[in-house]
């Protein structure tokens, strides 16, 4: 760390980890809920759980990037942030919207709309919140030496996230409409700009962990984060095939979306053959390990699993059922979680001074959480394909299909808990980190002033 | 071999000719000579049908147009399925409604309500949703 304003990004880093736990919890109302064990209906029906399990995950994903953006920008603009106290309002007002959104969901204040629950009234604080992150990391990366590819692009994703928002926020008479510019946000926020995102911190990432050449890994990343785009935009189709729309986007999004994994194939042979080709072995062997995990899960995860079903032949049987869920868990997992554990695992030695990294507790976290999710995706994939069989074939009732996937549901239960020992773990050593140290600010500085001079 | 501005122009030209195409297509399906959702249908009660399913977070267990929980059944076509009596004496029932032990919220909703989100459901089972209509609904696929 080589900037005080830096250690923001820590209490950051510390909401994350409170919002991941806190999701991880109502993941486990639900899936108690779908094998009969409801008790908490009264309290926390199942659409309640859900609105804030899957709001939970956006908002810890979007601490995650601005924490992270609170890291890397100082570093590459290399200046002080503008203003280390905004920043801390930032954080604050960030924290006190996403609790009283979560607080209301509980007493049927939402607005119903999957991904975008959000009340309309905290809508424009959240406008506001991000206004001011974006004001104060676009200040900080202008007001700069230097604006590195790597700021740009992880700012251009952030910037684009925000204005995309605003689709999400007009009102439609028609459900059809409706849905089809919530996909404007949500779509093109994870399947487009949120990339952008990722592919920032990945490329920070790779120089710092590979020792490659700047110039080289920026090279790449523009290719990686063109290929989104060129697939991602027009493969917003595959959400427009079945809900009321033209023919036309099962045709564009067909044949778009399926290129959807060439980007991440891309970003995946990219990380790996940078970090095969890297001539400095870093340390921090866990911060390695969740980048190059981030790179090739979500392959797999967004990538070939989303291939899977984005066909409109095949989407004809899997829209609205549980292997959108399959899918939705691996994708979300190696693109957007994994690479937020990343940054936390590169960045919290360097915040704090104590390098805690490659240690026991460090790999457990790792693989335990890992192989936990990928037992759940397969318990979730299998409940899906039974469910489009026994329901979209055999023309099986709902209920009485769900009364036959109920056994995966256990077995996803069993892989969850796994995965949270996983989780527990990360977090345990993330509070083993201790605060923010003024003495890792002198340590960076003394080991630069010896390798200058 | 690439150069890195190279890879900017194409990442640039890429981004912008895709979201133009991107925005040409929205603008061409949503013209009202493509509509498939009978939007000239849509009625006040209609309207205040999509209201109380917003404001109710219905889509957080059911599925509609095909999203949604994946909890509580798709309820595309379910007018045509279950009839408008039953759907009717479900959202102002007192007491949870538990097919299969999977209980609903008991909305106890009133009969102005009630008939508005039956009408909303029924301008939702009128759309042509490009064949997607007669898989969800196995009434609808019988009736062909």
């Amino acid at each position: 760390m080589k900037y005080k304003s830096q250690q923001v990004a820590y209490w950051f880093f510390g909401l994350c980890m409170l919002l991941f736990a806190l999701q991880i919890v109502y993941g486990f109302i639900m899936g108690f809920a779908r094998i009969g064990m409801d008790n908490l209906h009264e309290w926390i029906p199942f659409n309640t759980a859900r609105a804030v399990h899957t709001n939970l995950l956006v908002v810890w994903l979007l601490t995650g990037f601005m924490g992270a953006a609170y890291y890397i920008v100082p570093e590459e603009a290399q200046r002080e942030l503008v203003s280390t106290k905004l920043a801390y309002v930032q954080l604050i007002s960030l924290a006190v919207v996403g609790v009283a959104a979560i607080t209301g969901y509980h007493f049927n204040i939402w607005e119903g709309r999957k991904f975008l629950e959000i009340p309309r009234e905290l809508d424009y604080l959240v406008v506001a919140n991000v206004l001011l992150f974006l004001g104060l990391i676009l200040t900080t990366l202008f007001k700069g030496k230097r604006q590195t590819t790597t700021s740009l692009v992880l700012v251009m994703g952030l910037v684009f996230a925000a204005l995309l928002y605003l689709p999400g926020m007009i009102w439609f008479d028609s459900q059809v409409t409706d849905s089809f510019f919530r996909w404007w946000v949500v779509h093109l926020w994870v399947e487009g700009v949120w990339e952008l995102i990722m592919g920032g911190i990945l490329a920070f990432l790779l120089i710092k962990l590979t020792g490659i050449d700047r110039e080289v890994i920026e090279k790449w990343l523009y290719v990686i984060v063109g290929l989104t785009f060129l697939s991602g935009v027009l493969g917003t189709g595959h959400h427009y095939y079945y809900i009321g729309v033209n023919k036309i986007w099962l045709v564009v999004g067909g044949v778009f979306s399926a290129l959807e994994p060439l980007a991440f194939l891309a970003m995946a042979l990219f990380a790996v053959y940078m970090y095969r080709k890297g001539e400095k072995s870093h340390p921090n062997k866990i911060a390695l390990f969740w980048t190059i995990g981030a790179s090739i899960v979500s392959f797999v995860g967004a990538g070939l699993l989303g291939f899977a079903h984005t066909l409109p032949q095949t989407n004809l049987y899997t829209h609205g059922t549980l292997v959108t869920a399959m899918h939705g868990h691996y994708a979300f997992w190696g693109a957007y979680a994994m690479i937020v554990l990343a940054i936390i695992s590169y960045a919290m030695p360097n915040i704090t001074g104590r390098k805690r990294y490659n240690n026991t507790n460090g790999h457990l976290a790792f693989w335990l959480s890992n192989i936990g999710m990928l037992g759940m995706v397969v318990a979730l994939g299998v409940a899906g394909v039974v469910q489009v069989y026994l329901e979209r074939r055999l023309g099986m009732d709902f209920m009485a299909a769900q009364e036959e996937v109920k056994i995966h549901f256990v077995v996803m239960l069993i892989n969850a808990t796994l995965f949270t020992v996983g989780i527990g773990i990360y977090i345990y050593e993330f509070i083993k980190y201790g605060k923010p140290s003024d003495e890792a600010l002198e340590k960076t500085r003394e080991e630069t002033v010896m390798v200058t001079g | 071999m690439l150069s890195k501005s190279q890879a900017r122009a194409f990442f640039l030209g890429g981004t912008v000719v895709t979201f133009l195409i991107f925005i040409g297509l929205t603008i061409y399906s949503l013209a009202p000579g493509n509509d498939q959702s009978n939007h000239d249908q849509i009625t006040d009660q209609v309207v205040q049908g999509k209201h109380i399913w917003e404001t109710n977070n219905c889509m957080g267990c059911h599925t509609i147009l095909g999203e949604g929980g994946y909890y509580a059944p798709e309820l595309t076509k379910v007018v045509e399925r279950r009839g408008a009596p039953l759907i009717k004496a479900i959202l102002q029932s007192p007491v949870p409604w538990a097919p299969n032990g999977r209980k609903m919220v008991a909305y106890e909703m009133t009969d102005e309500e009630a008939d508005a989100m039956i009408a909303y459901l029924e301008w939702i089972g009128q759309i042509d949703l490009n064949g997607f209509d007669r898989i969800v609904s196995p009434l609808a696929k019988d009736k062909k």
